[in-house]
């Protein structure tokens, strides 16, 4: 029966290969992605009749937020299977995707601010999406910050691990915030229970550009996922054997 | 198309600076990501080869 032996990738020794093999092809797609995207936000969508042409901020801002949700899970999720199989490559992958997650909530935050200047006229307001989403940038923070204070890899991944995994449920809070509190921030524009509150190319337009930012993350996160095992595995024969390796 | 002109459309309606500060800060902040990676890359890849050449004279594990 078993024709695949899934386990033979949890070694960094292949998974290693099979990445760098991925990651160029991951690069273009997202590329294409992304220029589809912004075509389809700048040429085809339509100017809202309330907020003008600055609503087209939302083709680059729900993207960036939802990655940034979208990645603390996937990050608490190998940090747990790290902590429960104890397998080396599912905490690199938690440590790996840290960076780009937060990356994407800094943007989440900054260009919400600049589409709640001229449509709210204030750049921040202690609103509960704000505050949660706020929340989970020191989250990332914290975890790589952890991970750095102890010197000894395998005890920064366990640390490192109940920290995210505690904070996964700052996730749902930012999701649910717009319903569960009166908050500034418009709601979801998008949800399962009902048809979608915008134009077919608005609406477009965003899962495109969506569709691109998961893509560009899986791309740096194998890039960084790389190196991260390049600098762990140094003594390891394998890695001293790559050919990139060679002088 | 929405736009009459390029003019019109890099003005969008008044919010440029928002609009394309919003575009070009996320395309920066990317480029300089992918960019930052491949400088990580090569400090690794150049540890490595540290550690191949003092396995070499006999040194190992002497980091």
């Amino acid at each position: 029966m078993s024709a695949v032996n899934w386990f033979k990738y949890a070694a960094p020794q292949t998974f290693y290969v099979l990445a760098g093999r991925w990651i160029p092809w991951l690069y273009a797609v997202a590329i294409l992605l992304a220029i589809t995207g912004v075509y389809i936000g700048f040429a085809m969508a339509p100017t809202d009749f309330q907020q003008g042409e600055a609503y087209r901020i939302i083709f680059v801002h729900v993207p960036a937020a939802w990655m940034s949700m979208v990645i603390y899970l996937a990050m608490a999720f190998w940090a747990a299977a790290g902590l429960v199989f104890n397998t080396r490559l599912s905490s690199m992958m938690a440590q790996a995707l840290a960076p780009t997650g937060a990356l994407f909530t800094v943007l989440a935050l900054v260009t919400g601010s600049l589409w709640g200047k001229p449509t709210w006229g204030a750049w921040w307001v202690w609103d509960a999406r704000l505050t949660s989403e706020l929340i989970l940038l020191f989250l990332y923070i914290g975890f790589i910050a952890l991970r750095a204070s102890i010197d000894n890899p395998l005890r920064a991944d366990r640390a490192a691990a109940v920290l995210a995994i505690v904070g996964a449920v700052n996730v749902p809070i930012i999701y649910f915030s717009v319903r569960w509190w009166n908050t500034l921030h418009q709601g979801a524009s998008i949800n399962m229970s009902s048809a979608p509150k915008m134009a077919t190319t608005m609406l477009a337009g965003m899962l495109v550009m969506a569709l691109a930012g998961w893509i560009y993350s899986i791309a740096v996160a194998l890039v960084r996922v790389r190196c991260i095992i390049l600098e762990r595995e140094r003594h390891a024969m394998w890695v001293r054997q790559l050919e990139e390796v060679q002088p | 198309m929405q736009w009459n002109s390029w003019g019109e459309f890099f003005a969008m309606g008044g919010y440029a600076g928002y609009v394309w500060g919003s575009f070009g800060l996320t395309l920066l902040a990317l480029a300089w990501e992918v960019f930052a990676l491949g400088l990580r890359r090569r400090k690794a890849i150049g540890r490595v080869r540290q550690v191949q050449s003092w396995a070499g004279q006999g040194l190992e594990h002497k980091e």
